[in-house]
């Protein structure tokens, strides 16, 4: 694994956007008393840099036939997607308060058709990348030029139809297919090391014929140009783009730690914590 | 009825451009000569089932119009939390066609019998399950499809089943189909086992005196509530028939019904089918129909017993 993403690297100071964007996903976690802390700070800078900078969208025209779709196909980590999706408008930001009660739009997973901007319902792992798969060579049939981005779990690359899927993308040369890979490194059980080890994760999607890069994933320069290629670039393969990250980015107690993977209460003193660390 | 339904799916691809074909791994050359095939909308993906029920999501939710095919089994088993996910939770018009169902793989062994397709699908919201009878149906139930919009499970018989059904008769979904008009006996049925029960009642007049009825359902669901009540009402003595395990199967369906519906005539009816064990046999499906008694003279058998009753 490239130095350059080791514990150190990734410790890179968060700037407003960032914390403001982890303030609304804490909004949902104290609303709701309970979540995927540590699964959803890990890819905020992902979902930041693309709704913010690249991504085409209409939060009211949800069918914009020439939008972007995103699919989170790991849907635990669906509070920073409900975060940058309020923070766009798509629904009211006091909505998070609701997130995960009874009568709320917004459960513990995203769901298509529920949650306006939700482009498909994901949850159980693995069933992203295939349908994501399916809307590329939808738009490749349609000559449409939209790019379909999907965001994997490094856990969730345990599912054998995640290699399927791949295998399709690859055959049909979906060069409008982009893969994020939250690689935090840690899954429910532990460390992925240890529970079932990826490595070498980019041979791998090297291998399955995706033209494959890593990155920074707290780092909203190193994403950008990342993204920035994959829209200039004139390959006809499938893209993948492994994001180094830090489980429960921007909070020092929870930050690789597999104890706030999920957490189904918060004591005053936690949410206390969890406040100042945005100060 | 296999031939049928893919040369009838493929002649439709060229005239509506929203249909897709996609295959898993089927036998060498599949339509590989027929000249209505539309490349760009033919898929073969390979043995991955569960991705290929996810690309059909992706593209039923680009608003396409996808057949997904390939066995029974590896569709119905493999493939299932796709199925209840990515197609039933998204409420998605996907047609998936299920080769093979019931005893048609007898040589191959339990891998390959599809015996509870029938019933895992049918706890599944959103889903629609249809059984045709023969390769008329089948050609008239394609079309039909097309305008449906939630996700549905076609299961394919044999290919040289006898004709029972008109060439031209219309298909529609949710609709049952009087075989041999109402009797006080009466056999419900689907798929395969319609032209059994329907040997079964010449034989029981032509030997034994006895009308009897059989009315078919393609669709297992949702039933034709309407025909059910009139019918159920009207009959003294009912056997479902079916190619599928009793448990959760089209007859526990029609007990279903009964039970919400008509509490008071449980008593007329019993069931025909394979019991909740796995296969231990191999042969042909006639065998195994054979073996586990669902043939014309078992069902005969079974009604004159079950009248005396």
């Amino acid at each position: 694994m490239n130095k350059l993403f080791h514990k150190k690297s990734l410790a890179i100071k968060l700037d407003n956007r960032s914390k403001y964007l982890r303030k609304l996903i804490i909004q949902s976690l104290i609303g709701g008393g309970r979540g995927h802390m540590g699964s959803a700070m890990s890819l905020v800078e992902i979902l930041r840099v693309l709704y913010d900078e690249f991504m085409n969208f209409d939060p009211r025209n949800l069918k914009k036939e020439n939008r972007d779709r995103l699919i989170l196909s790991k849907g635990h980590g669906c509070l920073a997607l409900y975060s940058i999706l309020a923070d766009k408008k798509f629904f009211p930001k006091k909505t998070l308060n609701s997130t995960s009660k009874s009568g709320s739009i917004l459960g513990g997973h995203p769901e298509y058709l529920k949650v306006p901007g939700i482009e498909a319902s994901t949850g159980s792992l693995g069933h992203g990348l295939p349908i994501a798969v399916g809307m590329s060579i939808a738009a490749k049939i349609k000559r449409k030029k939209h790019k379909i981005y999907v965001i994997v779990g490094d856990g969730e690359t345990n599912e054998g139809s995640i290699w399927e899927g791949a295998l399709s993308a690859a055959k049909h040369k979906l060069s409008n297919l982009k893969v994020f890979i939250d690689y935090n490194k840690i899954q429910s059980y532990g460390f992925t090391k240890e529970v079932v080890d990826l490595e070498p994760l980019a041979e791998k999607w090297k291998s399955f014929g995706f033209d494959v890069s890593e990155v920074n994933g707290h780092d909203v320069n190193a994403l950008r140009k990342n993204i920035s290629q994959f829209n200039k670039s004139k390959t006809n393969k499938p893209s993948v783009t492994i994001c180094h990250t830090i489980k429960g980015k921007g909070f020092y107690f929870a930050e690789n730690n597999p104890y706030w993977h999920h957490k189904n209460s918060f004591t005053d003193k936690e949410i206390e914590d969890l406040n100042n660390c945005l100060i | 009825m296999r031939r049928t339904c893919f040369e009838t799916i493929l002649k439709l691809q060229k005239k509506n451009k929203k249909i897709i074909f996609i295959g898993s791994d089927l036998g060498p050359g599949f339509m590989k000569h027929s000249k209505d095939k539309v490349e760009e909308r033919f898929f073969m993906e390979g043995v991955s089932e569960q991705s290929v029920v996810g690309i059909s999501a992706g593209l039923a939710l680009e608003g396409y119009s996808p057949f997904v095919n390939t066995i029974a089994t590896f569709l119905t088993r493999r493939a299932f939390e796709q199925i209840v996910i990515d197609l039933c939770l998204h409420d998605l018009p996907v047609k998936l066609i299920g080769n093979g169902g019931g005893l048609v793989y007898a040589p191959l062994g339990p891998t390959h019998q599809a015996i509870e397709d029938i019933s895992i699908l049918r706890t599944l919201p959103n889903m629609t399950i249809l059984a045709p009878c023969d390769a008329n149906e089948m050609k008239n139930l394609i079309t039909a499809t097309l305008k449906w919009p939630h996700p549905i499970y076609i299961r394919l018989s044999r290919g040289d089943e006898p004709l029972i059904t008109p060439e031209k008769r219309k298909f529609i979904i949710g609709k049952s189909v009087i075989i041999k008009k109402p009797e006080d006996c009466l056999f419900l049925t689907t798929g395969i086992a319609t032209r059994i029960a329907e040997g079964a009642s010449k034989k029981l007049y032509k030997n034994h005196k006895v009308k009897s009825g059989v009315i078919h359902f393609p669709t297992i669901k949702p039933l034709d509530a309407k025909a059910l009540i009139k019918c159920i009402k009207r009959a003294k003595k009912i056997i479902t028939v079916e190619e599928n395990i009793l448990s959760g199967g089209f007859g526990s369906s029609i007990l279903e019904f009964c039970s919400d519906h008509l509490k008071n005539h449980l008593h007329k009816i019993t069931r025909v089918g394979l019991n909740n064990s796995f296969v231990d046999d191999y042969g042909d499906q006639i065998d195994l129909l054979k073996k586990y008694h669902i043939t014309e003279n078992d069902l005969v058998k079974k009604m004159l017993i079950f009248k005396k009753k």
